[in-house]
Parts: C-alpha cells; sequence; structure tokens
C-alpha cells in the first residue's frame, strides 16, 4: 500500500475502479499526522467526515476520537481523487492496470464489503496482509476505517459478466469535479472556523447520519437497489443539465459559506441553525451523488445486458426457425441422400445469407437490401436451380447492376443455362460468373460435365435455341456456347447495360455503403 | 518424389478438423503428411512453432482474434511457415483480410479432398491458391469503378490486362491447367500471373481496398 501511488496513480480524477483511490487515501491521510494543517497543498476538509469510518466495520469501535477533531485532513474528501491535488505523481503508465485484474469487490471469499479480497486480488498479495494493514491503519485515529469504508462505497461490486471496468466516463469526472468542487467549500469553511469548537457538536450527528445514508445504499441488495433504480430511473438520467445542476450547486455553497465565513459573523449570533442547514444539505448532496453515481453507471449496465439479451434471443429464434428445422427434416429423410444433400445445401444458403448477406446478420444495417439488384437476382435463381437439382452451384459476381428487362431476360437465359448443365452434364457441380462491366453485364455458367458437340445439336432444340439465345438477341445481347465432348459446356451470355452512363452502372460504388461484394447469396 | 508437405490444421471446431484429417488420409497422398492440429488461437501459437510445419490450414473465424491472430503471431516466429485460409465464411472482409494479413491463399470448407490436397501442395511450392469467390473478391477490389481515387501506386494499384484475364477465369472455375490452354500460356505463367496478383492484393495501396476494410472495421 506504501508503494502504491507510485504503481497506480489516478488516471483520471475519478478513476473509482481504479486503485488510486485507495492510494490517494492512504497517502492523504497519513499526510496530516505530520503537517495537520496545510491549507495551501491540501485544504483540511471538514470535519463532516472522519466518522464515516465509525459505523463501518464493527470491529472499530473506538468511534470517538480523542479529540474532537484530532485529524481534520483525514477525510480525504472527493477534493484527494485529483492527483494533482494530493501530490501524488502522475506519471504511471496504464500497462499495469491491464495486466492485473480490475479492483472490485468480489460477492465471495468477503468479511465485510469484499474490499480487502478485492484490493488483494488486484494487488496480488495475500488477503490477509491488506486485512492486516486496514486493521493496523485502524489504529491510527481510524485511517483504516476511513479507507475502508470510503473504499467500499467507492469501489464497484465484481462478479458482473457484462459491466467490464472501463475509464470514468464524462459524466463521472463532472460529478467527481461538483463533489470536489463542495468538499473545497467545506475545507474553506472548516478553515475560516479554524476549527472552531463548537461546530463539533453538530458534526458529529450529522456525519453519523450522511455516512449511516451511504452505507444503507451501500449495503442494499441488487434486487432492492433494482426497485431503487426504476423509482429513480428519470432522476438518474444523465444530461448537460446535470453537469450545470452540480456547478450551480457547488458555487452556491461556495458563495453562501463564503459570505458566511468572510461575513466576520458573530459565530455565537448566528448560532448553529444556519451552520446546521447549511452542513445538512453539504451532507445530503455527499451522500447523493456517489448514490447517483452508482444508479447512473447500474443502469448503463443495465442497459447492455438488455441488448445482449435481446440479440441472444434473436439468434435462438432464428437458429430454430431454420437450422433446427432443417436438422429434424434431414433426420427424417437420412434415407434419401439427394434430399438430405438438397435440405443442407438450402439451409447453408439460407443460413450464409443471413450471416453474411447484404441485408444479413453481420453487414452493416444502413446496407441496401439486395432486392432489385442484378446480383440478388442471380443468386435467387442459382438458389432455384441448386434447390430443384441437388447440385453445387458457387455464384461469383462482380459488380452490381439494377434490374430492367434486358437484366431480367439475362437471368432467365442463365438459369436455363444452369438448369441445362444440371439436367444434361452429369455432373455435381456449376460454376456461375457474372461481372457487371462498364456497358455490359457479362455471365458464364460452366460445367466440367459431359459436354456435347455444338454443331451437332439440331435448331429445334428449344432450351438452348429460344430460351438462351432468343432472349438475348431480343434484348440486343449475345450468347455464346462451348463445349467439348467429355470435359464441360460453357455458356456465355453477355447483355448491354441499358442507357449507362458511366456512373450509373457500379450502385454499389455510388451508394457507397454497400461494400463491393455483391456475391452474397 | 521429394519428402511430403508437412501440414498443421487449425480450427476450434474438433469435429471439422477430424474430417479433415480423415480426408486427407483417405486420399493416401503421400505428397501431404498432417504432422498436428489446434483449437485455439493461443495452442496454434504455440505447437505451430514447435512443430515448424511447411503449411498452416487456418480457420479464419475463431475466439481471441481468429486466424489473422494466428497468422501475425506465427509470423514473427516462423516466417517461412506458408498458411492457406480454409474457411466456411463467404464474407469479403474475412477472405481479404487474411489475404492481407499475409495468407498465400483462401479455399472455402466445401472445397474437395483432392482439390484441398493440391492447394496445399501448390501453396507449399510457393504458389498462390485463389478459389473463385476470391477471385471474385479481387477483381471487385480492384475494378477500375468510377469515382475511384486516383492510384497512388500505379504498378500495384492495377491489375494487368493479363492477370486480370486470368482472374476472370479462375473465377468462372477454371482449373490452372484449364486457364493456360485457354490462353495459350503455360502452367507456370499463370502460376506467376496469380502470385503477382496475390502480391498486390497484399501490397496495395488501393483506395477500394482500404475503404472496403474501413467500411467493415478491419483496419
Amino acid at each position: 500500500m506504501v508503494n502504491e501511488p507510485r504503481r497506480e496513480p489516478a488516471q483520471q480524477p475519478w478513476a473509482v475502479r481504479e486503485p488510486a483511490p485507495s492510494a490517494g487515501v492512504v497517502a492523504v491521510a497519513a499526510s496530516p499526522a505530520v503537517s495537520p494543517s496545510p491549507p495551501a497543498a491540501f485544504p483540511p476538509p471538514p470535519a463532516a467526515f472522519p466518522q464515516p469510518s465509525a459505523t463501518l466495520p464493527p470491529q472499530v469501535t473506538a468511534f470517538p476520537p480523542p479529540l474532537p477533531f484530532p485529524q481534520p485532513a483525514t477525510f480525504p474528501s472527493p477534493a484527494t481523487f485529483p492527483p494533482s491535488a494530493t501530490g501524488l505523481p502522475r506519471s504511471s503508465t496504464t500497462g499495469d492496470l491491464k495486466e492485473s485484474p480490475p479492483l472490485t469487490r468480489p460477492r465471495q471469499d468477503r468479511m465485510l464489503g469484499g474490499v480487502s479480497v478485492g484490493i488483494a486480488g488486484h494487488l496480488r498479495v495475500p488477503v490477509v496482509w491488506v486485512r492486516v494493514l486496514f486493521c493496523l491503519l485502524s489504529l491510527l485515529s481510524g485511517i483504516g476505517v476511513l479507507a475502508y469504508a470510503l473504499l467500499w462505497i467507492f469501489v464497484p461490486q465484481g462478479d458482473s459478466p457484462v459491466a467490464k471496468p472501463r475509464p470514468a466516463s464524462p459524466t463521472e469526472r463532472r460529478q467527481a469535479f461538483g463533489v470536489a468542487a463542495i468538499g473545497a467549500a467545506l475545507a474553506i469553511l472548516g478553515y475560516a472556523f479554524g476549527f472552531g469548537q463548537t461546530i463539533g457538536w453538530l458534526i458529529g450527528p450529522l456525519g453519523l447520519a450522511a455516512v449511516g445514508g451511504a452505507f444503507i445504499w451501500r449495503e442494499a441488495d441488487d434486487a432492492r437497489r433494482e426497485k431503487w433504480r426504476r423509482s429513480a430511473a428519470g432522476f438518474v438520467r444523465p444530461t448537460s443539465g446535470t453537469f450545470w445542476r452540480i456547478a450551480g450547486g457547488a458555487i452556491l455553497v461556495i458563495g453562501g459559506l463564503g459570505v458566511f465565513a468572510l461575513g466576520q459573523l458573530d459565530f455565537t449570533a448566528a448560532s448553529g441553525a444556519i451552520v446546521a442547514v447549511a452542513l445538512t444539505l453539504v451532507g445530503v448532496a455527499i451522500i447523493a451523488i456517489p448514490w447517483w453515481v452508482r444508479l447512473v453507471r447500474d443502469l448503463s449496465t443495465e442497459r447492455r445486458e438488455l441488448v445482449v439479451q435481446q440479440e441472444r434471443a434473436e439468434i435462438a429464434a432464428h437458429l430454430h426457425d431454420s437450422v433446427l428445422q432443417t436438422l429434424a427434416l434431414i433426420q427424417r429423410q437420412a434415407a434419401d441422400p439427394r434430399e438430405v444433400l438438397r435440405l443442407s445445401r438450402s439451409q447453408e444458403r439460407e443460413l450464409r445469407s443471413w450471416l453474411y448477406g447484404p441485408a444479413g446478420y453481420a453487414s452493416n444495417t444502413e446496407a441496401p437490401g439486395a432486392t432489385g439488384t442484378l446480383a440478388a437476382a442471380l443468386a435467387i435463381a442459382a438458389g432455384e436451380v441448386e434447390d430443384t437439382y441437388a447440385i453445387k452451384l458457387t455464384p461469383v459476381v462482380v459488380g452490381d447492376t439494377p434490374m430492367d428487362p434486358g437484366m431480367g431476360a439475362l437471368v432467365a437465359a442463365a438459369r436455363e443455362a444452369m438448369v441445362n448443365a444440371a439436367k444434361h452434364a452429369g455432373t455435381d457441380e456449376i460454376s456461375l460468373y457474372a461481372e457487371v462491366e462498364e456497358s455490359a453485364v457479362t455471365v458464364f455458367v460452366r460445367d466440367r460435365g459431359a459436354g456435347f458437340d455444338v454443331a451437332q445439336v439440331g435448331a429445334d432444340r428449344r432450351g438452348l435455341a429460344e430460351s438462351i439465345r432468343g432472349r438475348m438477341d431480343r434484348h440486343h445481347g449475345r450468347a455464346t456456347v462451348r463445349s467439348t465432348p467429355g470435359e464441360g459446356t460453357e455458356v456465355e451470355l453477355e447483355m448491354p447495360i441499358m442507357g449507362s452512363s458511366a456512373g450509373s452502372s457500379y450502385p454499389a460504388a455510388a451508394g457507397g455503403s454497400r461494400p463491393p461484394a455483391p456475391d452474397q447469396q | 518424389m521429394t519428402e511430403p508437405v508437412t501440414v498443421f490444421l487449425v480450427d476450434d471446431h474438433a469435429l471439422f478438423r477430424a474430417g479433415v484429417k480423415a480426408e486427407l488420409a483417405g486420399l493416401n497422398d503421400e505428397r501431404i503428411q498432417i504432422v498436428g492440429e489446434a483449437g485455439s488461437v493461443g495452442e496454434a501459437v504455440v505447437r505451430i512453432t514447435a512443430e515448424r510445419p511447411k503449411v498452416v490450414l487456418l480457420d479464419v473465424h475463431m475466439p481471441d482474434g481468429g486466424g489473422r491472430a494466428v497468422l501475425e503471431r506465427v509470423h514473427a516466429k516462423l516466417p517461412e511457415a506458408v498458411f492457406l485460409a480454409l474457411s466456411v465464411s463467404d464474407a469479403a472482409e474475412d477472405v481479404i483480410n487474411v489475404i492481407r494479413a499475409g495468407a498465400r491463399g483462401y479455399v472455402t470448407k466445401t472445397i474437395s479432398g483432392p482439390e484441398l490436397a493440391d492447394a496445399i501442395v501448390r501453396v507449399a511450392g510457393g504458389d498462390a491458391v485463389f478459389s473463385p469467390r476470391l477471385a471474385g473478391f479481387v477483381l471487385d477490389a480492384f475494378s477500375d469503378r468510377p469515382g475511384a481515387a486516383p492510384l497512388v501506386d500505379p504498378e500495384l494499384d492495377m491489375l494487368s490486362p493479363r492477370e486480370r484475364e486470368v482472374l476472370r477465369l479462375l473465377a468462372r472455375g477454371y482449373a490452372y491447367k484449364e486457364i493456360a490452354s485457354q490462353l495459350f500460356i503455360s502452367i507456370k505463367t499463370v502460376e506467376t500471373h496469380v502470385s503477382s496478383v496475390l502480391r498486390k492484393t497484399q501490397m496495395s495501396n488501393r483506395y477500394e481496398l482500404s475503404r472496403w476494410a474501413t467500411d467493415r472495421r478491419l483496419v
């Protein structure tokens, strides 16, 4: 703990999940013992705080300090969190932090709040050491108890699977500044009073109340916190307004108390009432702010969990509707290899398009749907042929273009060519390749099957003549068939892009958001 | 025949590893010898550096960083290992990702046993292996779209007409031998072209490639 500040200084003023606060607590707590009131470097904070220690660990019975305010500065107050205020070196690296487990309060193995276990795990030292250290420090006018209490309050509970420790958010930092401002105000006040003995009797009960509040909140179980959160949900939404509220409140407190102190009001005449009111307000603020910090943090955790849950449910639903059903079907049809092949290919295609497709699960949401483009139409046609004839068909499409009558004819012709290959080639694999160029689209359908002699095909063969050549001709396209008996067949289809200027043939590129990978099925 | 190509298998699905092993063993192909397998990134890095295989068959999608993590970490220790990505993923970003990280080829898991064996032998010999799909992706990324940014390095950022031609034939499902006879060049020349395309894919500054990667949060 002694070396702590050097090893793990606070990176953020309010780095509550880092060990810095603990370092700050101890380091600061120790310093006043040496120089009791150094207001410049470390304004002695108000007395409202020393008492937190009192209510916490049961072993601390020596709650009332020997003197009214023997250690006014023992309360590190939020003002200690900015490293500059405590004089902690800021120079350490975050590398250490990444390697040790985050500082949290585990729920297992704990005696009280789990603070010691958490610190021990974080620093990788035996937990006994930490406990002994706390006990020893507690003997020093309860410093250890105070440190423990503060850590209890500010170190988040562990074991949350979703909430990963993260650096303090801007919101938390703002809240930290708010707390720091209040602490500073109190410090000024306390200094102005010269630690007048008079307020001692006020502080005791107030401090007790404040710490009691924090303690109750801290102890609140998840279930109870849940309820509180709901009731307070509207209140804790962090907005930029909260910053101004904090700042405004802090200014009022500082201003009011400053006037009070500087006005040289007769303390006895003003009576304890004003002081009591002011300090009560401050106490309330101090209770409320950590609570609020926690609420905000818990809420964001909850939101994250909700998102994860919804996503999980969506995936489960999809898998159930598709993959599980298909697997059941496959088991029933196990005797029919062709049907099994067909089912599994069709399911694979469906799952792929869900996972990787343009409108699919893994794609950017802003990607336009694939409907109405050549790539999508070819993928659908290929899927149908694959299903119907139980062959393997891998479409590869480069570029994309919107559908028009010419493209419709091209897709129909390509489909026919695929059907021909599936029916006659006697192979189980067909390649489909389409390339969209500036002025034309070229499609190749290729198989490595039986092949035939092109010259021998009679003009009356309707499939080739009408469905492919005729279709292409009517839209100013062109169809070429190359085939060698024994080596397979390739049908090449070329269709000009109607009225295409240079730019319009690549809507995908022009659109910008859709990646140029149109051959997703 | 020279000594067999040693192959290491990385895939987080044990079932799939077993399947590939059985299939390759069933070929009785003496060119190939499987020397090990691993199911996670960490295990793969350790065991590959120990076994020093010639070729690593690498799954793209794995926990802890996937194939790319294995590639980068092994490459630092064992630069001579050759990676062939073998994945069920069709997503363009996956394919381009592993290729740009240094894989010598990419084949999908639906590839047949003999084709896989050929691909392994080919990458071991220093060639690149492009499936039709990968060829399509590369063509797509290198296509001369209107509006593309001006080329930074014309040498790297453009495919030569011949390379484009070879890629097209690859995408059309042609084997190297068929490409060679179609273009009246030797198989060796086809291999040279494919390797050159691979090099350009890995090193190109081309705007399309980087934008593609950025869009998909790869960089």
